[in-house]
């Protein structure tokens, strides 16, 4: 392991901007932490911190210099991996019939991603399952995703609504990283521990000002992730909860949970790993030409399982069982792990707060109970 | 390289691009179903299909559907579509004429696996448009007729003039020794055959239950109690296969759409054994 001061880390943006990666980082926008192109240290959000609960999020003075003193916001790296709108195909109308354009070739800047947390982290590995990893491979996502370089950044404190250590995903980034780093900061001292995870990464920290670490920064480094795993807001007992939701299916608290959500779809916009989309065909006013554009969608919206008899899910309730089933047990069966990473992102930013960790809890203690009982 | 000539190899290896077919035949089945007759030879030497298969079906500038394919799988190079007029895509597909063209992608999803009915009796059970993924199956059979035992059809629609593929049902009857059923909910003044629910079908044939394969398509209602109806007349349930449907925007595992519990309909479906299925079919809204 090694170390940069901060007065350095200038070193990593200068060479990854040679290497012609186009840098995407944290920054301060419209009063939220979110993802945005960068070239330089100065541009991240030094001194910033977060607050968040269920439905509250705001930005504060951290009271320090801290580069990554905040958790994750309302964006997830998902937006530049699995676009929220992309155009499939382009088609023209040719005599009385029509021809298809190729799809164009994925315009890949290679992505430099900067303070990519290790629950994010785990979000790309479970989208990686999704696009890559099946019988079809989606261009786009494969192209960006393999060129793209992971700058992790280990977290230093929980947020309000972060579960990462319950799902196993954090705080310290494991794998899955190009680098890795932990700001570590001692009075005057201010300074970054670096973790290697690929050969690329080895090249970066080598153009950087990096010496190797001593056994003090080290331990610093460990207790940084160790703060961070004992201030985490929410907790979720993962234990046999897929077969506990499977068995639950008609559970009460499905209802009390619809009288609440407005399905507004916000929590499936937020997350990091849900991956459904839409489809949109589309003319322009001659009809001599048309295109095809995918979009994000969600389980919550009305017309999502609508087929030629009808509706299949026609409440909100059974529209939000949908989404935590998937999340928290059919993902299991689907992919091979669960598919929430404890990011805290859908109870932050549900307008009414509702809680995926208190729910699973409340439909795991009421079949406590009725096993007990 | 021509453009046409990009677009067909963009197509053959983007699972998401359409490549242009043309409509050689446009059959209306009845008032509200047809059957497009496509001249796949644009799809290449490449494109073959199974019994149970499904393609996606796009219509220029309008939208795309998810529609089974209901031709004999032992001539790829043309394919039958039978498609229910319901939705905006399905409306703008009724509309085209023989010369028209269309776009197609496919075939995707899970087949009905024929070869276990090798030697066996086969029990056909289908509702409305059900029958339409299940034809391939049958003509897979017929070209093979003395590999199978007893092939029974069990077919029923809204009313006599809704039925579909009624002159083939004749001839499989009549040709080839297939034992056909078919019932109407209600009939007409012409209607001299059953009247009631396909289920209500089993009553006239008497199955050698243990010797049985059996293939079901239809509403959801009609797979669970013609299920429950086989289990009943003793076919382990290890020897059902049905065909599910969901909404459908990607076909290849993407869009989240298709979900049906723990599986994807594109991927795991749309044909599953019974097994796999059952304890989801008494799920509402799942």
């Amino acid at each position: 392991m090694y170390v940069v001061e901060l007065n350095d880390l200038q070193g990593l943006f200068t060479a990854l901007s040679q290497q012609g990666y186009t840098i995407i980082g944290p920054q301060v926008r419209n009063g939220a932490l979110t993802f945005d192109r960068m070239t330089s240290v100065d541009e991240l959000p030094r001194g910033w911190t977060d607050h968040q609960d269920g439905g509250m999020y705001s930005i504060a003075r951290s009271g320090d210099d801290a580069l990554f003193s905040y958790t994750v916001g309302p964006h997830s790296w998902k937006r530049f991996l699995f676009p929220a709108r992309l155009r499939l195909f382009a088609a023209r109308r040719e005599g009385k019939g029509f021809a298809v354009d190729p799809p164009a070739a994925t315009p890949a800047p290679p992505y430099a991603f900067i303070g990519v947390r290790a629950c994010e982290l785990a979000a790309l590995d479970l989208q990686d399952r999704i696009f890559m990893s099946g019988q079809y491979a989606d261009a786009h996502y494969t192209a960006i995703r393999s060129s793209a370089f992971i700058v992790a950044v280990n977290c230093g404190r929980g947020g309000g609504t972060c579960f990462c250590s319950s799902m196993g995903t954090g705080p310290k980034a494991r794998d899955g990283f190009d680098l890795a780093l932990t700001e570590i900061m001692d009075g005057e001292r201010h300074a970054f521990l670096i973790e290697t995870g690929s050969s690329r990464g080895k090249d970066a920290r080598a153009a950087m000002q990096a010496r190797e670490a001593d056994p003090s920064e080290i331990a610093r480094a460990a207790a940084v992730s160790r703060a961070a795993e004992s201030t985490m807001g929410r907790a979720l007992d993962t234990s046999g909860l897929a077969g506990i939701l499977a068995e639950n299916f008609e559970h009460q608290r499905w209802d009390d949970i619809a009288k609440r959500c407005l399905a507004c779809a916000n929590c499936t916009m937020v997350c990091p790993t849900c991956f459904c989309s839409t489809v949109e065909d589309v003319t322009d006013l001659t009809g001599d030409h048309a295109e095809r554009w995918r979009r994000w969608d969600s389980c919550f919206t009305s017309d999502f399982t609508r087929v030629a008899g009808g509706n299949i899910r026609m409440s909100t309730r059974t529209r939000y069982r949908q989404w935590m089933m998937h999340k928290l047990s059919h993902w299991v069966e689907q992919f091979g792990s669960t598919g929430c990473v404890g990011c805290g992102r859908c109870i932050t930013w549900c307008p009414v707060g509702i809680d995926i960790t208190a729910e699973a809890a409340a439909i795991r203690g009421a079949n406590v109970a009725t096993t007990n009982g | 390289m021509t453009r046409r000539a990009q677009s067909a190899l963009a197509a053959a290896v983007d699972p998401m691009t359409p490549t242009p077919v043309m409509v050689r035949k446009a059959l209306w089945e009845n008032d509200d179903t047809f059957t497009l007759t496509l001249d796949c030879a644009p799809l290449g030497e490449r494109y073959r299909f199974l019994p149970g298969q499904f393609n996606m079906v796009y219509v220029y500038g309008v939208g795309e559907a998810a529609v089974s394919i209901s031709s004999d799988p032992a001539r790829p190079g043309t394919l039958d579509h039978t498609i229910h007029r319901v939705g905006l895509v399905t409306t703008a597909l009724a509309q085209k004429k023989r010369g028209d063209l269309i776009g197609i992608r496919g075939p995707f999803g899970s087949s009905w696996p024929i070869e276990v009915a090798r030697g066996k009796d086969v029990c056909i059970a289908s509702g409305g448009i059900g029958l339409a993924p299940l034809r391939p199956v049958i003509y897979a059979m017929l070209k093979d007729r003395d590999a199978y035992g007893r092939v029974i059809v069990l077919y029923g629609g809204r009313s006599p003039l809704d039925l579909l593929y009624r002159v083939e049902l004749e001839k499989w009857a009549n040709d080839f020794g297939v034992e056909v059923l078919v019932t109407v909910d209600r009939g007409d003044s012409s209607w001299k055959g059953h009247i009631g629910v396909v289920t209500s079908l089993f009553q006239y044939i008497k199955l050698d239950a243990r010797e049985t394969i059996a293939y079901v398509c239809g509403p959801e209602i009609m797979m669970k109690y013609t299920i429950d109806e086989l289990d009943r007349r003793g076919v382990p349930p290890a020897q059902m296969y049905l065909s599910m449907e969901r909404n459908m925007k990607c076909a290849v595992g993407f869009c989240g759409h298709c979900q049906y519990g723990p599986t994807f309909i594109c991927k795991e479906g749309p044909v599953y054994p019974v097994t796999r299925v059952r304890p989801l079919l008494d799920r509402k809204e799942l």
